[in-house]
């Protein structure tokens, strides 16, 4: 084990990859000498060499263009998109193409060794274009895997588990916790498994549900609940999709109460989804409405982020209202 | 003198601007409509047994596409598309290829795939969406692909494979590529080629596929059709320059016209864009004048965009015509044979229609299969279902329900 923070972890999983595969490739905007815009890359264009670490053109169709080739020919095809915020010129090519090969084709071909890794979310005064949280978009795509890790050592565990994945996979890496979130992570190889939330904290009288970088707001949403006498199980979603029913439904069962949080507009974001499944997995169960406490149904601001967030407070006013409902 | 702007200043003082016409590419011709290497020309090496497969490819694409063209209007198939006036150039750059090279096409390439040993059956069985079909009726007809025959299964959103192409050459020249140097140590074993019509030379995907496989020195061959028509829009309402081409140069990729009705043209320029691209390693432009004598798709009616004498003159330029003039000039072919051969396939394809559209549709399980490498928790629940909703109501859902265990 070493002391790592999230962008080491990250780092870490993709040296493992390299290193393992002889054509595996990072490619992006800035990822070759430079290391990406956050450095996730770093050493790893030295380490092994500049035809498989590689600054693209400022092409974002292109790098997914790219990696949906390179993942059809059968190398493993580690592709950044800067910001989670510019994935959308690259938007065709994956929900029409990456998410579709393998069904189009019958088989005959797929890109599952494609891992795409991008930075989402706000919290670094980033404002409209730097702060976005697409992950709603790519939720509707069936051929698609989305994953969101919360701290280094799932980073590191989960973003394995998404390059051995034979699907295509996006990666939201919450960018507020790059260097923020530090912890234990092991140096060798491990494996989170994709699709199963995890209970952070149990406990009896409501379930609070978050993913990525909401995680750490909605355990100070709880511990300010616990000091109020409210008992809250937190879970991780970890994978948006395909998403862990069974726990949500599970812990619900027994708490029957859910507060949703996500950093996305709450129209349409993936916090309506587990609402409507919720309800009806859980219907005789359930002792107040679902709550939700997303972003507002508004781009992403710059000077009035504190108001626009769904911060602690608002997290821990939605606890008390399902509770006391 | 060089900066870091990657461009060799030459300075001028005269306040000058280049025209966008002002490249003048040449058009690589070698044999003459009636069938003679023209003067000055030199014809590529081709042996006869490559020179008859070629001509009997074309000529059986010729009769499917006649055939299926029909069969769409009788209503036995939903969608159909030519590759009428385009055989020469599809079928001659497929045939200067080796057969593991990968091709990645729009959709009117079918003499490629053909070429490469798709038979009669497999085209039907697409075309019909039947069981049979190697993409399990999930596409519309002429959606073909091969793993086998290293042919891409085609993807409708137009251009989406030319960045594909890109990445998939990159990733054909890895091996090749020395570890501790990073350049080419040996000449590549494959490379793709990437079919597109000068339509999709407008989408964003043709310039994302260019300048990175420039870039990157990826061993792709771009192969723009220039047939004159994106639908119904003429191709001076497409672009403005000197062809498709011209771009090719700007990104400062090794460019190449030919006539695409002049089969020879074709394979002489595709077999030497082939050996650019495995000895350097570097992407190569073809850029093919043809002429779609055919309508886009059966959804489409040119009569209405225009005239029946252009059609006429294009009519009179038959690439399968003057490739079979050189044939007959060669000794390698005669009329009595030929004539025959197409009676014969006419019949074989009449029969394989017939068995396809009797093939029964793919089963209920492929609705769901292949969306992952394994249905996921809330797609197998879906599944389960719709299989009891089927149980209950088979009247409702023949196709699948007599199947459904």
């Amino acid at each position: 084990m070493a002391k790592m923070n999230m962008l080491h972890a990250i780092n870490s999983a993709l040296d493992i990859t390299m290193a393992e595969h002889p054509q595996a490739c990072i490619f992006g905007e800035d990822v070759g000498y430079f290391g990406g815009v956050f450095r996730a890359t770093s050493g790893l264009q030295e380490k092994y060499g500049k035809h498989r670490v590689f600054n693209t053109p400022l092409t974002e169709q292109g790098i997914l263009g790219f990696a949906n080739g390179l993942a059809a020919f059968g190398a493993p095809a580690l592709a950044e998109i800067q910001f989670a915020d510019y994935i959308f010129p690259a938007f065709d090519q994956i929900v029409n193409e990456s998410a579709k090969f393998r069904y189009r084709s019958g088989n005959e071909f797929n890109v599952g060794n494609l891992t795409i890794r991008t930075p989402y979310g706000g919290g670094i005064a980033g404002g409209l274009y730097h702060s976005q949280s697409p992950e709603a978009y790519f939720a509707h795509t069936p051929g698609l895997k989305l994953v969101v890790p919360r701290n280094p050592y799932q980073a590191k565990g989960l973003l394995r588990a998404c390059i051995k994945d034979d699907n295509p996979v996006i990666f939201f890496e919450p960018k507020r916790l790059y260097r923020a979130s530090t912890g234990e992570v092991p140096e060798g190889d491990y494996t989170i498994e994709i699709g199963k939330a995890e209970v952070v904290k149990e406990g009896k009288d409501v379930t609070v549900l978050a993913w990525g970088a909401q995680m750490e707001i909605i355990e100070q949403a709880a511990a300010k609940a616990e000091e109020a006498g409210i008992s809250c199980e937190v879970i991780d979603l970890r994978s948006i999709l395909p998403w862990d029913v069974e726990t949500i439904a599970k812990s619900v069962t027994k708490t029957g109460r859910l507060v949703i949080s996500h950093e996305a507009p709450i129209t349409n974001g993936f916090g309506a989804e587990i609402a409507a499944t919720i309800q009806k997995e859980c219907f005789l169960h359930l002792e107040s409405p679902i709550e939700r406490v997303c972003g507002l149904d508004t781009p992403y601001p710059l000077a009035l982020e504190k108001e626009y967030v769904p911060d602690a407070l608002k997290v821990f006013a939605a606890i008390k209202k399902s509770v006391e409902f | 003198m060089t900066n870091p702007n990657n461009i060799s200043l030459n300075i001028s003082h005269a306040l000058e601007f280049i025209d966008g016409h002002a490249l003048n590419i040449p058009t690589l011709k070698i044999l003459s409509e009636d069938g003679e290497i023209l003067d000055g020309a030199t014809a590529p090496e081709l042996d006869k047994d490559t020179a008859l497969r070629i001509y009997s490819t074309m000529r059986f694409i010729r009769l499917l596409d006649e055939r299926m063209q029909a069969a769409q209007r009788q209503g036995r198939i939903s969608f159909y598309m030519q590759c009428l006036g385009e055989e020469a150039a599809i079928t001659a750059s497929a045939a200067a290829l080796k057969q593991e090279d990968m091709i990645m096409a729009q959709y009117r390439e079918q003499a490629a795939l053909h070429y490469r040993g798709f038979s009669l059956e497999q085209f039907m069985n697409q075309l019909f969406s039947n069981e049979k079909d190697l993409g399990k009726g999930r596409q519309m007809p002429v959606h073909y692909g091969s793993n086998e025959l290293h042919y891409l299964t085609i993807s409708s959103p137009l251009g989406t494979q030319i960045p594909q192409a890109t990445g998939y050459a990159y990733g054909q020249k890895l091996k090749h590529i020395d570890a501790q140097s990073g350049e080419l140590s040996s000449e590549i074993d494959n490379v793709t080629i990437c079919y597109f019509g000068e339509g999709a030379a407008s989408e964003g995907d043709f310039h994302a596929g260019l300048n990175m496989a420039a870039v990157h020195k990826a061993p792709v061959l771009f192969f723009a059709r220039n047939n004159g028509y994106a639908i119904s829009t003429p191709a001076d309402e497409q672009f403005k320059g000197d062809g498709i081409a011209s771009r090719g140069v700007g990104y400062g990729i090794k460019t190449i016209r030919v006539d695409g009705a002049d089969t020879l043209a074709v394979y002489a320029a595709t077999q030497k864009a082939r050996e650019i691209a495995v000895t350097t390693g570097e992407p190569v432009l073809i850029e093919s004048i043809a002429y779609r004598l055919g309508a886009h798709s059966t959804s489409d009616d040119p009569s209405g965009y225009r005239t029946k004498d252009e059609e006429a003159e294009f009519k009179s330029n038959c690439p399968v015509a003057r490739f079979k003039a050189w044939l007959l000039k060669q000794g390698w072919l005669n009329e009595e044979e030929d004539e025959a051969q197409k009676d014969k396939i006419r019949e074989e394809i009449l029969a394989a229609l017939k068995v396809a559209e009797k093939v029964q549709k793919p089963a209920l399980e492929e609705l769901v299969s292949d969306v992952y490498d394994t249905p996921i928790p809330a797609l197998q629940k879906q599944y389960e279902e719709l299989k009891e909703h089927i149980k209950q109501h088979p009247d409702a859902y023949p196709i699948t329900a007599g199947r459904v265990k």
